[in-house]
């Protein structure tokens, strides 16, 4: 009984962790999908109803503009950190004298919780007493900066916020790309006579390309399941004007009481991260193989 | 004509000093060997000559110009790095043009070189391969042809071959060997493999901490060593240095080694001297190679003796065999076909024309 | 091949480029500086907006100091105004937070290094298909199992409790401490386990004694990933508790939602502060960690 026990205690000591994925992550998601299947309002209904769900979900006002929403804020969020990324990574690896002060200060935003974040700019963007305020204090009569409350541009201001909370942490990941490079590259280049600009354009980033995509999936992931941010700070307003679909998902189920058009709304949401990270897991785990 | 001038060069990282007033000539056509363990300075050194790195003292003069201050670029040089340093995301041709493109070479005249070297190096048929699709002798080739395409004045070596697995070393060490005989350019190779140095220089500069301990020729590196770091770091194995005295009379000079009397003293009366000695005793290194230690005799002027042989190191086609001497360790090197009894005693003779003679105190050849 | 030997080839460097290298460097400096002010000028905004009266909130703007250093919004922050009922303050959550948290990361930590142990020293047929498996869990919107998860909590009876946020957050920990552990251990020589196992350690004792020792820097990572993951959760935090048992972040939004009676930006901003200071705190003393567990997650996949 003993010689079983040892042999096999390594495999035990992982039931702990599978188990409990296998059945909170795996297994909760065969529920919710098959939730979604149903039509189970207040309390789960077992009984299958087919893919009404989804019908009745994309044909949903609140949906559509809560994807149009995604899709805004994921394209500008991933350009805008992407691009503010590579420059202060590339600015940073320059031998700057402070640098290591300013890699804190670009980075520590990614320590507080978006609900912190999102007061911070909920304030900073009140319409009449935040930035507006400040430029007109400073002389500039006109300026108005009431995005918060406006419809059409409130969105840009989860972008905003979005932005000063994420884009350090991508130039984290470019500047240790960056440093991972051997310097006889950046030697040989010199004596090429290639200027900084030509390293860095022509040599330096097309090596990055693992940090693209790498940033690339944890950025839309992070944007896909945007949720604290939103409810920080707008609520998803002004009226439904900056819902997303985890806001969506939510209210749909605990204030609306529909669970199984929630469940559709969840399921949609994970093919979305899922079509993002199965190719990049498959890829890198292709790459971890040949190496 | 001097191609290359290092004129009382000094370097400092920190307060570390790692070159102390360099001095180094070398004639156009040459091939020029920095050797040295690592730490010694010969990388920091082959950087200053490229422009990488910044002079604290002296001045680097190619071709009679005062390059000190000019860029890697504009100094006529090319580099080939120890790890090759393509460009990744470009395949061969655009690595091996990239540097004549940054200089605004026209059209024609890259194309021109390109396929002459390409042509040369025998990399026509991988122009269009990146450097992750290339086997490590391919990219040496790339990383040489990148370097030649640009017809430097000066080429540059930085230990290319030490990425390389031994066979491989072999033949792209004698690829080198062919290249520089057929072009005559230039160049400075910097190595710590002393195998690879020999082979390879014309002249050879050894370094230790920041200093060149010898600059000559491979032969009189190996025969005439200026002390007992080039004796030691030269040959494999390394030369013998035995402890003892010079005992000098009327009409003999002589060894005498430690703890032992005018019984056991080796008569070295043709010994070349850098100096006259004085007549007292010195305490010396009588250094001689294995391989001058012969089983028969071969000149009159050998010196015989019985040792024990103690250790046996069969290599193949040679054994390094470990004699008991006056109580300090001597090796032999002999072909494996002698035969060789461990514990036995056997006769050996000294060749005395090939021996060096270092001071103790300064380590340097008397 | 002809040396190239013409004289013009040899250009000396000229000050023209010496002054474009000086030109640079500023502009250089300019950007991180123009930067690190955007990223500091919520901070600072905070932290001063806590300090003011609300008199000197409406008169001045947000960059101005505060004419004098004014804690009492810390203080309603934290402790409330005292008049019973209806009064919200932080400190109740606070320590909700800190009772979820402890107990989560050291769970999450714990099993994640043992999985991770297996899944590098007693490999088998499969198990990189393991791990695998495990790690699918890092990329899960929780969505997809927010309605499963409430009914099983109230099933179990620990739903609107801070041990069903416990358990929520070590189960959904594992995933990402499995990954930190496995990459580490999986650079760590097999040959000290295998000397180990020569000298007849058994696997417990190979764990105990021989990797956690040298584990420490991996399982700072680790406590401060969790640590910052958990500390800033909303999302279950907001779905699986309510009122008594909820933690800081939910709290925090509440306050700062509620329009009872006149907004007072300056107990927001002190509450905002006080949630957000722990991590703060941990980031700013073990920053290089927190950095090495990002990227290291990340890079890694």
């Amino acid at each position: 009984m003993f010689k079983w026990l040892e042999k096999n205690l390594p495999k035990i000591v992982l039931t702990p962790a599978v188990g409990l994925i296998s059945w909170f992550v795996y297994g909760f998601i065969l529920w919710t999908l098959y939730i979604s299947f149903t039509n189970s309002k207040i309390l789960p209904k077992y009984e299958l109803w087919g893919v009404g769900q989804y019908t009745k979900l994309w044909a949903s006002r609140k949906w559509l503009i809560a994807v149009d929403n995604l899709l805004i804020f994921t394209s500008l969020f991933l350009i805008i950190c992407i691009v503010i990324g590579i420059i202060l990574a590339i600015f940073l690896d320059q031998k700057i004298r402070a640098e290591g002060v300013l890699r804190t200060i670009y980075l520590y935003p990614m320590a507080l919780s978006f609900i912190v974040t999102g007061t911070a700019w909920k304030w900073i963007l009140n319409p009449t007493l935040g930035i507006q305020k400040l430029f007109i204090d400073m002389g500039f009569e006109n300026f108005t900066f009431d995005w918060l409350v406006n419809r059409d541009m409130a969105i840009y201001t989860i972008v905003m916020a979005g932005v000063w909370q994420s884009a350090g942490f991508v130039m984290a990941l470019f500047l240790a790309g960056l440093r991972s490079i051997e310097d006889e590259i950046v030697k040989a280049a010199k004596i090429d006579g290639a200027n900084l600009f030509t390293l860095y354009w022509k040599i330096l980033i097309p090596m990055m390309r693992p940090v693209f995509f790498t940033s690339f999936v944890i950025l839309v992931h992070i944007s896909i399941k945007s949720y604290d941010l939103i409810v920080a700070l707008t609520q998803g307003g002004p009226g439904i004007s900056t819902t997303m679909p985890a806001l969506y998902m939510t209210q749909t189920a605990f204030h609306k009481s529909q669970v199984a058009l929630s469940a559709a709304s969840a399921m949609m949401m994970f093919m979305a991260v899922a079509a993002v990270i199965i190719p990049y897991l498959y890829s890198e785990l292709r790459r971890e193989n040949v190496s | 004509m001097i191609a290359l001038k290092i004129q009382d060069l000094s370097k400092n990282f920190g307060s570390t000093e790692v070159l102390k007033k360099i001095n180094l000539e070398i004639e156009e056509g040459n091939f020029l060997v920095l050797l040295g363990p690592s730490g010694c300075g010969k990388s920091t050194l082959l950087n200053i000559i490229a422009g990488l790195e910044t002079i604290d003292e002296g001045t680097v003069f190619i071709d009679d110009y005062n390059v000190s201050e000019v860029e890697p670029k504009d100094r006529n040089i090319a580099m080939v790095f120890q790890s090759y340093a393509l460009y990744p995301s470009m395949n061969v041709k655009e690595n091996m043009v990239f540097g004549l493109k940054q200089a605004k070479t026209s059209k024609e005249k890259i194309e021109e070189q390109l396929k002459k070297v390409s042509n040369f190096l025998h990399v026509d048929e991988l122009l269009n391969r990146k450097p992750s699709q290339l086997s490590g002798g391919q990219r040496q080739r790339v990383a040489i042809g990148r370097a030649l395409v640009r017809e430097p004045r000066i080429f540059l070596f930085d230990e290319p071959l030490s990425n390389l697995d031994a066979k491989l070393r072999v033949e792209m060490r004698r690829e080198i060997k062919k290249l520089h005989q057929k072009l005559k350019t230039t160049v400075v190779y910097v190595t710590h493999d002393q195998t690879e140095a020999m082979s390879l220089g014309t002249n050879i500069a050894i370094m230790n901490h920041g200093v060149i301990q010898q600059y000559d020729t491979p032969e009189n590196i190996y025969n005439k060593p200026n002390n007992t770091f080039v004796a030691d770091f030269i040959g494999s194995p390394s030369m013998n240095l035995i402890s003892g005295q010079l005992v000098k009379d009327a009409n003999n000079t002589s060894f005498i080694p430690e703890g032992f009397n005018q019984s056991n003293s080796i008569s070295i009366k043709n010994y070349n001297f850098v100096k006259l000695i004085d007549g007292s005793s010195n305490d010396v290194y009588f250094g001689i190679r294995p391989e001058h230690i012969h089983y028969k005799k071969t000149n009159d002027t050998d010196f015989e003796v019985n040792l024990r042989a103690d250790l046996n190191e069969y290599i193949g086609h040679e054994q390094i065999i470990t004699f008991n001497y006056c109580n300090q360790e001597v090796l032999g090197k002999f072909p494996s076909t002698v035969k060789v009894e461990t514990n036995k005693e056997m006769k050996l003779f000294f060749d005395i024309n090939q021996i060096s003679i270092f001071d103790k105190k300064t380590n340097n050849r008397i | 091949m002809s040396a190239n030997t013409t004289t013009a080839s040899y250009k000396q460097l000229e000050q023209k480029s010496k002054v474009t290298n000086i030109l640079l460097r500023w502009f250089l400096y300019f950007v991180l500086i123009l930067f690190a002010s955007y990223f500091i000028f919520p901070l600072y905004v905070m932290i001063v907006t806590s300090l003011k009266t609300m008199e000197e909130i409406r008169q001045g703007t947000l960059l101005t100091w505060p004419s004098q250093l004014n804690f009492d919004s810390w203080a309603v922050a934290w402790g409330g105004r005292g008049y019973g009922a209806g009064d919200t303050f932080l400190r109740p959550y606070f320590w909700n937070s800190i009772k979820m948290v402890a107990p989560a990361v050291f769970f999450s930590t714990f099993i994640g290094a043992m999985t991770g142990y297996v899944l590098t020293k007693w490999r088998f047929k499969g198990d990189k298909w393991v791990f695998l498996f495990l790690l699918f869990g890092c990329f899960i919107p929780f969505q997809a199992i927010l309605l499963p998860m409430a009914r099983t909590l109230g099933i179990l009876g620990i739903s609107n409790s801070i041990l069903g946020l416990v358990v929520v957050h070590t189960v959904y920990g594992i995933p990402f401490t499995t990954l930190f552990f496995r990459n580490y251990y999986v650079s760590i020589p097999n040959e000290l386990i295998k000397a180990a196992r020569i000298d007849g350690a058994g696997f417990f004792k190979i764990f105990f004694k021989i990797l956690l020792p040298i584990s420490a820097p991996i399982i700072v990572v680790t406590v401060i990933w969790q640590f910052t993951q958990i500390w800033n959760d909303f999302l279950f935090g907001s779905t699986f508790s309510f009122g008594k048992s909820a933690p800081i972040q939910v709290a925090l939004n509440n306050m700062v939602l509620s329009s009872t009676s006149v907004k007072e930006y300056n107990v927001d901003m002190a509450s905002a502060i006080i949630a957000g200071i722990p991590t703060l705190i941990v980031y700013v003393l073990a920053g290089k960690y927190f950095i090495r567990g990002l990227t290291s997650g990340a890079v890694k996949g």
